[in-house]
């Protein structure tokens, strides 16, 4: 099974009385066990192709399946219960809530799946000693740094089990050390065989990471590359 | 939810202080004016209400209110007491006097001539003297405000002279009573005493106070004795209603009163509305993202929910203890005495208070339900 497979993908936006499309007839299949990168110039529609594969935008025209359950046929909150059980989410800017300790920020998605905060929060402790945050589960977002502030947000993602992880620019806000560190994370993640990690970025440094590398320009996907190959191109 | 719900509320101090302040504000304006103006509407009709034993008040046809004075002839009592189903009539005077004091200052009073022998219409609760002093035609019962606002010392015990259109009168008791819409202070005396001590008219008599038989209805005997007089009867409770309806409609009091709790409660609304926009907004992010992870608009609904309505129970509770303060810290004062917070107004404020707080959610709740929670990928 495919984590994501999405055929003929095209996304419409209206402007005033026009529509003007940002994607057009994207296809790809996502791999378990695999980190993919989906890189490209600002602009050129990773961002609306990751909200459509993450169940978030509903796109024009085509098919996507996720985990072998198919978008196309879900309605709005089929798609919360999908990205709230089976995906996982790491963002560029982190959006921790300031007031929620690091625990209790990684413990979001079990608390909306209804599990009590002192609970979710304890297991959620479990992923951050995990990843490399022993004792940081009691501070808040303001008492870590951006490094640590992104590790909460992947014990976040991880804390529901879910077998696909989206990342938004993950390393964006990071220096380079701390990046690599946070890619590392990652990449321990991906090579579980019951997980798909797909990383959206255009941060040429980190694409050594990649299993494979999809390339992105203005809304067409036009290159598949392992990352050597991509390096060579 | 309910635990992220108040982690989220009370960990952005500023707002949350902000916010209880708005409601604390809108709820200690709106209870604390709003009893204001119930007591000052009460005092009124106090002058009526503070007469127990009547049922019935009986007067000329254009008395409007209970300050209003039409005298009638001395003959309607006889025609009152032939009416059936009137157990006792007694007459009841009530008109404006000026006294002059030992050292020679005037004073405008409040006299009160009672039936000299029930002595209906005087007031019981008396802390200096006996009821009975007033039955010697010279002596007089004062109300304890209007002793201490003449005698500020406050000498109960010690008899203080008088002059009253040049009759001598002598005050021998002092009684509380509820304070009424004049603060002039009232004088008690019997009625022959009190026609012996105004200046001579043709027609004195301005009240006329009747107790129905066991079993009478007041309403009943009330329309019974208009039919067979002319004359206008009304029941405690109505002749009360008809006062308070009179000031209501003649004086800017409502309406000025009127204004301070609107604006009371447009300022409190205000700012409860726009600290609660402003945390909404500035969490829209963080929102944005819980929606991306799966939390339903129906989580969100309970998030917001459950910070209003600790912002609205805190805030309440605060504005009605300041309210409960204020009037317990000016009990003793004339000027408020017997003004109280009811629990109709409690009551009715929390409601106002719930309009406010949801009106203010309202705005804040469209912008997080129609929030896409693309925009947490859009940097």
């Amino acid at each position: 099974m495919h984590a994501v497979s999405f055929r003929n993908i095209a996304k419409d936006f209206p402007i005033g009385d026009d529509r003007i499309r940002v994607l057009h007839g994207c296809s790809a299949d996502i791999e378990m066990g695999q980190m993919t990168m989906l890189v490209g110039p600002s602009g050129c529609g990773k961002t609306t192709l990751i909200s459509i594969l993450s169940g978030i935008l509903t796109a024009s025209e085509g098919e996507v399946a996720v985990l072998g359950q198919s978008l196309t046929k879900l309605k709005d909150h089929q798609k919360v219960v999908l990205r709230r059980e089976r995906i996982g989410f790491i963002f560029q800017q982190y959006n921790l809530l300031p007031a929620l300790t690091a625990a209790e920020n990684a413990a979001m998605p079990l608390v909306a799946a209804g599990m009590k905060l002192p609970e979710a929060a304890e297991k959620a402790r479990a992923i951050l000693d995990g990843i490399g945050m022993q004792g940081q589960g009691d501070k808040l977002p303001r008492q870590l740094s951006g490094g640590q502030q992104q590790r909460v947000a992947i014990a976040r993602a991880l804390v529901h089990n879910p077998g696909l992880i989206v990342c938004d620019e993950p390393t964006a806000a990071l220096d380079a050390a701390t990046g690599r560190a946070v890619m590392g994370i990652l990449r321990d993640i991906a090579n579980d065989p019951g997980r798909a990690v797909l990383v959206v970025t255009h941060d040429n440094r980190i694409y050594n990471f990649a299993d494979r590398i999809l390339e992105m320009s203005d809304g067409r996907l036009i290159g598949d590359f392992a990352p050597d190959a991509f390096h060579r191109e | 939810m309910r635990d992220i719900a108040l982690k989220m509320l009370l960990g952005d101090r500023a707002k949350y202080i902000g916010l209880i302040f708005g409601v604390t504000f809108a709820t200690l304006l709106m209870a604390q004016q709003v009893s204001i103006f119930t007591g000052i509407m009460s005092r009124t009709a106090n002058a009526i209400t503070s007469v127990r034993e009547a049922e019935v008040w009986v007067m000329d046809p254009r008395v409007r209110y209970v300050d209003e004075v039409e005298p009638m002839r001395p003959v309607e009592l006889s025609h009152v007491r032939s009416v059936a189903g009137v157990e006792w009539a007694v007459p009841y005077f009530k008109g404006l006097a000026t006294v002059r004091l030992p050292d020679g200052m005037t004073q405008q009073v409040q006299l009160i001539g009672v039936d000299d022998v029930s002595l209906v219409g005087l007031c019981t609760d008396m802390i200096a003297g006996q009821r009975d002093v007033v039955r010697d035609p010279q002596s007089a019962v004062v109300d304890r405000n209007g002793f201490l606002f003449v005698w500020p010392k406050g000498d109960f015990a010690n008899a203080k002279p008088l002059e009253l259109n040049d009759n001598r009168l002598t005050v021998r008791g002092v009684c509380n009573t509820q304070p009424t819409f004049l603060t002039f202070p009232i004088l008690y005396v019997t009625y022959d005493a009190a026609m012996e001590m105004t200046p001579p008219q043709r027609n004195k008599l301005p009240f006329i106070l009747v107790k129905g038989r066991p079993g009478q209805s007041p309403e009943a005997l009330a329309k019974r004795i208009t039919e067979q007089t002319g004359l206008q009867a009304l029941t405690t409770s109505q002749f009360q209603w008809r006062s308070i309806n009179y000031y209501l409609e003649r004086t800017g009091i409502p309406i000025n009163f009127g204004i301070t709790i609107m604006l009371g409660a447009i300022i409190g609304a205000a700012i409860t509305a726009q600290t609660f926009y402003i945390f909404v907004v500035e969490n829209l992010k963080q929102f944005a993202a819980m929606k991306a992870v799966g939390v339903t608009n129906g989580q969100l609904l309970r998030i917001v929910l459950t910070q209003a309505g600790l912002v609205g129970v805190i805030g309440y509770g605060l504005g009605i203890g300041f309210t409960a303060l204020f009037f317990f810290v000016t009990k003793e004062a004339p000027a408020l005495q017997g003004f109280r917070l009811y629990g109709e107004i409690m009551a009715g404020t929390a409601v106002a208070i719930a309009v406010i707080i949801l009106a203010s959610i309202l705005f804040s709740l469209g912008k997080v339900f129609r929030l896409d929670p693309a925009v947490v990928f859009r940097g």
